[in-house]
């Protein structure tokens, strides 16, 4: 078989070697004979002679590694400074035509607020000016995002739910209640529990006085949601931030006495959320798109319970993104909950 | 109203090159956050404060806690930056 590549550069210069090597042998073996024709029966001499040929094998075969690794090394940083230089150009290429790209498409944008821009269209009057009547959301805003696109805020809540799928795949330690290893890989878990704070006088103090307000907070914004600016992923946000405060002040045991942050918990809380979250919506298309009465009213608008399913759907959102946001921090800081 | 966002503009400007240009890993992230609590203002200036909430949560709370656990992942936190806290680890 007669391989594609013989007459490449790398092959011929291996042919190259082999056939130089050949020649140092041929040229030894003429030095060695030549330099020892009276005695070559002395088993001295052939001791001698031997030593010599190996040592000068051994330098031979040196020299030839050496030249390899030349080559290679030569042909490596030549090909890498190549592959660099290509890659800033691109790079550079590509960062003109984006910021060009960008700069006249703000440059061909109508002016703010202007009343003919093309995003003042009739989906947008529709929505302003049925919203309150159709979803019953004083928020606008929430009308839009858990009513008219439901479907786009189940899709954004799952994103969260892979996302921290991925994270419980990588990074997952299982740990026993006092929280040493179980399962995982070695040097896990102990690593970080070394940075843990112990005992920080200001943090717990602050923590104490703040973490109820910023729960609080976050339940306001959650449950508020279709009355004023917020909703499930603002407020799950604010709720997750608390309580990673509190598990920085206090540690994870102190976590570890509510039953509420547990592995299972995790994983019922976010399964429930969702799957109550595409049930609902499943039942309001249905019923939306035969023309039934859906069992949900709007009520009145402004009252707490009022505008039907989004305020469950809000709760659902918030309850996924604050388990989310603790997840990722845990998970993270220690593998898990 | 216009000179504070203008301001806020330029200050977000000037934190975003700074983020990049900052050697130590540390004060970068903080100042990714300042730049996205100074991004939440902006959009309560918008009119949108659904917006400016999630941002000032989001943003500058839950992203900047998890590059900071990130960091500390991989002891970028131990000295001043990250190739000497790297160096640390190695003669222990």
């Amino acid at each position: 078989m007669k391989k594609k590549n013989e007459n490449s550069r790398p092959r011929r210069f291996e042919k190259w070697v082999v056939k130089g090597s050949a020649a140092l042998d041929r040229h030894l073996m003429r030095e060695l004979e030549a330099g020892v024709g009276e005695k070559p029966f002395e088993s001295e001499r052939i001791v001698r002679r031997e030593e010599h040929r190996e040592e000068m094998r051994a330098r031979a075969w040196l020299n030839e590694r050496l030249i390899y690794i030349k080559l290679h090394e030569r042909m490596r940083t030549k090909g890498e400074r190549r592959i660099h230089a290509v890659y800033m150009l691109l790079a550079t290429f590509a960062v003109i035509l984006i910021i060009g790209a960008l700069l006249y498409t703000v440059s061909q944008m109508p002016p703010s607020g202007s009343p003919d821009a093309p995003a003042f269209n009739t989906v947008a009057e529709r929505y302003i000016e049925n919203g309150l009547e159709e979803t019953g959301a004083v928020n606008i805003v929430a009308g839009m995002i858990l009513d008219y696109r439901a479907f786009d805020t189940l899709g954004e809540s799952n994103v969260l739910f892979l996302a921290i799928c991925s994270v419980l795949l990588l990074l997952r330690v299982k740990l026993d209640r006092k929280g040493g290893v179980v399962e995982g890989p070695p040097g896990s878990g102990e690593d970080d529990l070394r940075y843990e704070p112990q005992d920080d006088m200001i943090l717990q103090n602050l923590a104490d006085v703040l973490v109820p307000f910023i729960l609080l907070l976050g339940l306001y914004i959650v449950f508020n949601g279709h009355l004023s600016p917020g909703g499930g992923f603002s407020g799950g946000a604010v709720m997750g931030a608390g309580l990673i405060l509190y598990v920085n002040a206090h540690g994870y045991s102190g976590t570890r006495r509510f039953r509420l942050f547990s592995y299972g918990m995790f994983r019922w809380a976010t399964f429930a959320a969702l799957a109550f979250y595409a049930m609902s919506k499943c039942y309001s298309f249905f019923t939306g798109a035969n023309h039934l009465k859906s069992i949900v009213g709007t009520g009145t608008a402004g009252s707490i319970f009022s505008a039907g399913l989004i305020l469950p759907l809000n709760i659902c959102v918030g309850f996924v993104v604050a388990f989310t946001m603790y997840g990722f921090y845990t998970l993270f800081r220690k593998g898990d909950f | 109203m216009d000179i504070l966002s203008i301001t806020l503009l330029i200050f977000i400007l000037v934190s975003a090159l700074a983020v990049s240009f900052t050697k130590n890993l540390l004060s970068s992230i903080i100042i990714f956050m300042l730049q996205s609590l100074a991004m939440s203002v902006i959009w309560m200036l918008l009119e949108s404060p659904d917006l400016a909430i999630t941002e000032a949560a989001v943003g500058a709370g839950v992203t900047s806690l998890l590059f900071f656990v990130a960091l500390k992942k991989i002891h970028g936190m131990d000295a001043a930056g990250g190739a000497e806290g790297v160096k640390h680890e190695e003669k222990e």
